[in-house]
């Protein structure tokens, strides 16, 4: 009870507040920008056809009525909200009458997918890589290891992603550039096959970048770890050294990097948007760049309020795991 | 040795610095790829001052030529030398990450401080709005505002955007940062023997703030990089001018990669890899050394082994 009360009810305030700032700014900002984006969507629609004043008028009208532009500001926001609470992001323009929510629904598999297992794999490997790296700071392997993360770390998702196509377009061409995967969908060994071989790319490129990430920070948590007194008594105490580590250094280490990575799911997301891209991966982050080749604008705004959405979520979901690694905010 | 890392304060400045800048080479093979790195890189930029060519003007040079001593990079599909085209893009880029960077430290720096000395319900407020801040994906917000913004986005606008979304999360860790050194004893101490408060945090406070801040605007630096490289390569910044984004995007349209002209892709991103991982070696390696207490660590190191 206390624990609902202490740890539960301030992140679900957090979780309303994330979500309501999001929302605002998703409001806010189409309506501060000095371009009109109506006229910029008349001038398109009716330059196509012959101009008729009344036509124009009508059309404006109905592109008004869709955008929901009518009314103050207020009502604005209040109709934004009902709209969002029912879950209708409107029509999709390129493929109008698509709803907007299906053509997310249909991509956001490939992207949990590949999120999903690059978070995953990179968050246990920079863990573990990090801790080991911490204990033997002055082997060989572990330098090597520490100056190639560095030097993976600050390189842009798109750029790594750029060297991998380069080198695997042409010096190693084993594994497909584009596409999420081949042959007829179904449960046959092929189609899940052609899955794995399609997000290899892309999902190395992530991991890459979020093991980096992700080894930089346990290395020099572990660091604090290993001179911390449970540590030089479990020493003096004769325990194994593997056990040193599996059991003090990288449990202790462990706990800041659960709640970072609630904090960085949203960052890691956005590395999932730019690797999709950059490999075409039928994701939301393609869908998105589609949208933004053909301008729909409601297709661009929907991604946008479903990321706050879904990356809000996911950060509650990771914080609420978190007692059950910490025995401390359990038992308090 | 140990004299030789710290210079006495009695030492003039000039000597300080140049016995600090050996004392990083000597020590820090860190500093000394990222200051090469950094050299080259701001040698290029001044390069594009001496450029034949307007940054803008295209079909100038014959079209699609592989490197040669005349070309040293190539040339482009619009008929443009990729070593020159390739200065502009990494000062323009530059620009771009430098503005991002001042605009959102400053808003952090001065949120941050405010509410870290300020506190109570005001504090507890907004920083459960900064919090949203961090966790909300910003790149579908940039995308949204620059497709709305399409075609009007010049540099100083697109650096704007960025910085205009970068701010939270240091303005958080600053936040952390000051409510730590305000607990501290030695505040205490320099607010009871009559110290101004202003000057407290002058005096006893931006040093301790000072490798945090230069660590973190490194990391702003890389986002904006990243940012502006992704924004360009999307095609929603000005494609006219060139940067290190705008250039991948050319070469994207006119299928560099299916046609083999490879040059035009490599260019771009062994820059952009050269330039981030210059500037990050050089940024860990001085904050390491700025920081007194992993400079005593290291110097306990050196006089162990």
């Amino acid at each position: 009870m206390r624990l609902l009360v202490s740890y539960v009810f301030p992140r679900l305030l957090q979780w309303a507040v994330v979500i309501v700032v999001g929302v605002t700014v998703a409001f806010a900002v189409p309506r501060l920008s000095p371009t009109q984006p109506v006229d910029q969507m008349l001038g398109r629609m009716s330059g196509m056809t012959a101009t008729d004043p009344a036509a124009v008028a009508s059309l404006r009208s109905a592109i008004i009525a869709m955008y929901g532009l009518q009314g103050t500001p207020l009502e604005q926001y209040g109709r934004f909200w009902q709209h969002l609470l029912r879950g209708d992001l409107g029509p999709s323009l390129t493929a109008f009458p698509t709803p907007v929510t299906e053509m997310i629904w249909q991509a956001l598999p490939w992207t949990i997918g590949l999120l999903g297992i690059s978070t995953i794999l990179s968050w246990l490997l920079g863990l573990a890589l990090g801790t080991l790296s911490a204990y033997r700071p002055h082997a060989l392997w572990s330098r090597l290891l520490a100056n190639g993360m560095v030097t993976i770390y600050p390189i842009p998702y798109f750029i790594l992603a750029l060297v991998l196509v380069l080198v695997f377009a042409y010096y190693v061409p084993l594994f497909p550039l584009v596409g999420g995967a081949s042959g007829p969908p179904g449960l046959s060994l092929d189609y899940l096959g052609s899955i794995v071989w399609h997000a290899f790319l892309p999902a190395l490129s992530l991991v890459l970048v979020l093991t980096a990430f992700r080894f930089l920070v346990a290395r020099a948590l572990a660091s604090g770890v290993l001179s911390s007194d449970a540590v030089t008594f479990a020493e003096t105490a004769g325990i194994p050294r593997r056990r040193i580590v599996s059991r003090y250094v990288m449990r202790n280490s462990m706990l800041p990097q659960i709640t970072d990575l609630g904090l960085q799911i949203g960052a890691m997301f956005e590395g999932a948007l730019i690797t999709e891209v950059a490999f075409s991966y039928p994701g939301i982050g393609y869908r998105l760049f589609t949208a933004i080749l053909q301008s729909d604008y409601n297709l661009i705004l929907g991604v946008t309020l479903f990321s706050v959405v879904g990356i809000a979520t996911a950060a509650l979901l990771i914080d609420f795991a978190y007692p059950l690694f910490d025995p401390r905010v359990r038992y308090q | 040795m140990a004299q030789a890392i710290v210079p006495a304060p009695a030492a003039g400045r000039q000597r300080a610095a140049g016995a600090v800048v050996t004392d990083l080479v000597r020590f820090s093979p860190a500093f000394t790829v990222g200051a090469v790195l950094l050299l080259i890189t701001l040698a290029f930029t001044l390069l594009s001052v001496l450029s034949p060519y307007d940054p803008t003007d295209r079909h100038v040079v014959p079209a699609d030529l592989a490197p040669s001593l005349a070309h040293p990079l190539g040339t482009t599909s619009l008929g443009q030398d990729l070593f020159w085209i390739m200065t502009f893009a990494v000062r323009n880029s530059l620009i771009v990450a430098g503005l991002a960077v001042v605009i959102g430290r400053s808003i952090a720096v001065v949120l941050g401080s405010f509410l870290g000395y300020t506190g109570g319900t005001v504090d507890r407020a907004l920083s459960s709005v900064t919090d949203s801040f961090i966790v909300i994906p910003r790149l579908p917000l940039l995308i949204l505002i620059a497709a709305i913004l399409k075609g009007t986005l010049s540099l100083p606008a697109l650096a704007l955007l960025i910085g205009l979304l970068d701010w939270a999360w240091p303005s958080k860790r600053y936040r952390a940062q000051v409510l730590t050194l305000r607990e501290e004893t030695f505040t205490q101490t320099a607010a009871f023997s009559g110290m101004r408060p202003l000057t407290v945090i002058l005096r006893e406070h931006v040093p301790f703030l000072v490798p945090f801040i230069l660590a973190d605007a490194i990391t702003g630096f890389l986002y904006a990089i990243g940012m502006e490289i992704t924004l360009s390569i999307l095609g929603l910044t000005d494609l006219a001018v060139p940067t290190l984004g705008t250039t991948i995007y050319w070469a994207n349209y006119y299928q560099a990669l299916l046609s083999g002209k490879l040059w035009w892709l490599i260019a771009p991103v062994a820059a952009s890899i050269l330039m981030v991982v210059g500037f990050y070696q050089l940024s860990t390696s001085l904050s390491q050394y700025l920081d007194p207490r992993t400079r005593a660590r290291a110097l306990a190191r050196r006089a162990a082994t």
